[in-house]
């Protein structure tokens, strides 16, 4: 995939049927290829993402009950491999990662030499990659590449990467993505996708390659032809999905309802429930503030930059000469929702947010985008600069 | 080793305290193993009774402070470490909130002295337990029960170097998270003090399925009611949130004034 590629429908191919030795098959030819293969697994009562091998590394038969601050795996009732919606970690783990070492240096007799850090290894593969996930990966490509200042590290992690996306089976209470136009269909960014469709009948993965690559790799794998019966099950998947979603974002006029409103008494009202623990931003996938540290050795020889995880909830992220720009609750919460719904239209052309609902499920106190939005929408705090598309 | 700090320059000195406490910070600093050579190379150990009997005198370029202040003759003590020492930098949750002693700043320190010694008598303490910013003038606060020696070494090697140690005030959660570890809170129910202390562990216990137990203090901005509200939510009762909140940290404002929100131990909220 070409990171830089404009959103839009890829050329796809016409859809053929791998059965579940056949995504063994792609999983065994992407690890052939040296690809470093992520895929979901189960760890400490959730489903992350991690190396895998092996399909039976996958959460087979298991799937997630997510609602405000809550997340419980449940078992299916089939041994779908891919039941469940989205867990904690989202892809942003393995492209932008937590912490990067950006370079070393070490004092010289007459000076200091700098070793920049080694390229990533392996380039990723994917496995199970959503649509809501696809376009957060577009956001963050706008974010690190779309700019004058392309961020190296991630460029190069990108650009190696392999994406096998996959269709939703099934949408959890806090999923919105339909309303935000971002899925439950992936629709573009992918080098293949699947739609597992199993019933007591098969367990079949409707596949479609959405790049040279993908349509490269699929005809090497064990496929058989996709009859109009397989399509129209896959269509009733995602038309199953759609349905099903827990949570609705009305975006219509939002930005301008939220941008005239930075005094709404809904802020006060959130900022007392609000831990500032900073777990929404670190969880969302388009998310991306990092601060930089400079680390030196005892003796006074080494030094190394690192780059980290940041958030603009804590009081150190917004501190500059006299303090921090924004010292209460309410300020960060608000900065946060309202860069997110609305200033990131303005600086990156898109929403910021895919409805992928993690900051919902994930919250300890389960503060909900959608319901702070609608609370802002519905009561106008101070009837100031109505924007031009508000609804309320 | 020759290319450290130059030659004509003398070593920094340095000086490790101890006031009420349990040795555990200062254990912390032995327990740098791989970089204790390093430690001794950039830094002149003058005063470290736990690790040496060779006590020189002052005064000291740095000194690490650990524990708190509990007697009338420790609260002159650390005025004359203070007045001898360049830079002071406590170490530790007794040193900078008063540590799990200063559970006698809730009850009458006679009725703990008369249950715990035999001739209460000989005992002669002060009714509190306080951090030693309460006393002097602190420079750094390395927070933890115990400290961690990476953060230890961060702090010591960002003043030698002059520069602002890399210690961030965020909460348990942003460690979570940069660790990999699922919320056990949002994925078990397990009730986690997480989201309002202070990082600096690694986030260790919830990587273990466990809550966090506060021990490195309140984090900045911590939102203790609404965290209390989302534990009652998960089942907790009001005796094991005033207890949570009544430990290594107790006397940390935000933390004192939680757990004095859920009542007493015998009369929970």
């Amino acid at each position: 995939m070409s990171p830089t590629a404009p959103p839009g429908p890829d050329a796809q191919t016409a859809p053929v049927l791998l059965d579940r030795a056949g995504l063994q098959a792609l999983v065994d030819a992407l690890v052939a290829r040296g690809f470093d293969v992520i895929g979901p697994t189960l760890r400490d009562g959730a489903i992350v993402y991690d190396r895998i091998a092996d399909l039976a590394a996958l959460p087979a038969g298991w799937t997630d009950r997510q609602e405000a601050g809550r997340y419980r795996l449940e078992r299916r009732a089939d041994a779908a491999l891919f039941g469940y919606a989205v867990g904690p970690q989202s892809w942003k783990r393995f492209l932008h990662p937590p912490e990067e070492t950006l370079w070393r240096a070490r004092r010289q007799d007459d000076g200091f030499t700098i070793t920049p850090e080694p390229p990533s290894p392996a380039p990723f593969a994917f496995l199970g990659v959503r649509a809501c996930e696809l376009h957060a990966i577009a956001i963050q490509d706008r974010v690190f590449l779309g700019g004058a200042h392309r961020d190296p590290g991630y460029a190069a992690r990108r650009q190696g990467a392999f994406l096998v996306a996959l269709n939703c089976g099934t949408a959890a209470g806090t999923c919105f993505c339909a309303s935000m136009g971002t899925g439950p269909r992936a629709e573009s960014g992918f080098d293949l996708a699947l739609t597992e469709l199993i019933d007591a009948a098969r367990h079949d993965f409707l596949a479609v390659a959405g790049s040279e690559a993908g349509a490269a790799l699929l005809a090497v794998l064990p496929t058989r032809p996709a009859g109009p019966e397989a399509t129209a099950a896959a269509e009733a998947v995602l038309a199953r999905t759609e349905a099903g979603m827990g949570r609705h974002l009305d975006t219509n006029g939002l930005k301008e309802r939220l941008q005239a409103n930075p005094e709404h008494p809904r802020w006060d009202e959130v900022a007392a429930r609000c831990l500032a623990c900073a777990n929404c931003t670190l969880v969302c996938p388009t998310c991306f503030c990092t601060s930089v540290a400079d680390h030196t050795d005892l003796a006074g020889t080494e030094a190394t930059r690192v780059k980290r995880w940041d958030s603009c909830f804590t009081a150190d992220f917004s501190f500059i000469h006299g303090g921090s720009v924004r010292a209460s609750g309410k300020s960060r919460y608000r900065q946060w929702l309202t860069h997110k719904l609305a200033h990131w239209i303005d600086q990156f052309g898109s929403s910021g947010c895919v409805g992928c609902g993690r900051c919902i499920a994930w919250c300890p106190v389960g503060i909900d985008i959608t319901a702070e939005a609608a609370a802002i929408r519905a009561m106008p705090g101070k009837a100031v600069g109505e924007g031009k598309g508000g609804n309320a | 080793m020759d290319a450290r700090l130059p030659s004509t320059r003398p070593r920094p000195t340095l000086a490790v305290w101890k006031f009420a406490s349990c040795d555990g910070c200062q254990l912390s600093l032995l327990d740098c193993e791989d970089e204790l050579l390093a430690v001794a190379g950039a830094l002149d150990i003058a005063y470290f009774a736990e690790a040496s009997s060779t006590l020189r005198p002052g005064p000291y370029d740095l000194s690490l402070v650990e524990g708190s202040i509990t007697t009338a003759q420790d609260a002159e003590r650390i005025r004359a470490v203070r007045a001898a020492s360049k830079y002071l930098i406590t170490i530790g949750a007794c040193a900078t909130a008063g540590g799990i002693q200063a559970l006698r700043n809730f009850a009458d320190v006679n009725d703990y002295i008369a249950a715990v010694y035999a001739t209460p008598a000989y005992i002669s303490t002060l009714a509190t337990s306080t951090p030693i910013a309460a006393h002097v003038k602190v420079d750094f606060a390395l927070h933890g029960c115990p400290i961690n020696k990476t953060q230890l070494l961060e702090v010591i090697s960002a003043l030698l170097a002059g520069r602002k140690p890399d210690i961030p005030n965020e909460s348990v959660c942003v460690a979570c998270k940069r660790r990999g570890t699922p919320c056990v809170m949002v994925a078990h129910g397990t009730p986690c003090l997480g989201p309002v202390t202070r990082a600096g562990c690694g986030a260790i216990c919830p990587a273990y399925q466990r809550g966090c137990y506060g021990c490195y203090g309140p984090a900045e901005a911590a939102n203790t009611a609404a965290l209390a509200a989302a534990w009652i939510a998960l089942g907790a009762d009001r005796t094991s949130l005033h207890r949570a909140f009544r430990s290594f940290n107790a006397a940390a404002e935000p933390f004192r004034k939680e757990s004095d929100a859920h009542g007493d131990e015998n009369h929970p909220g």
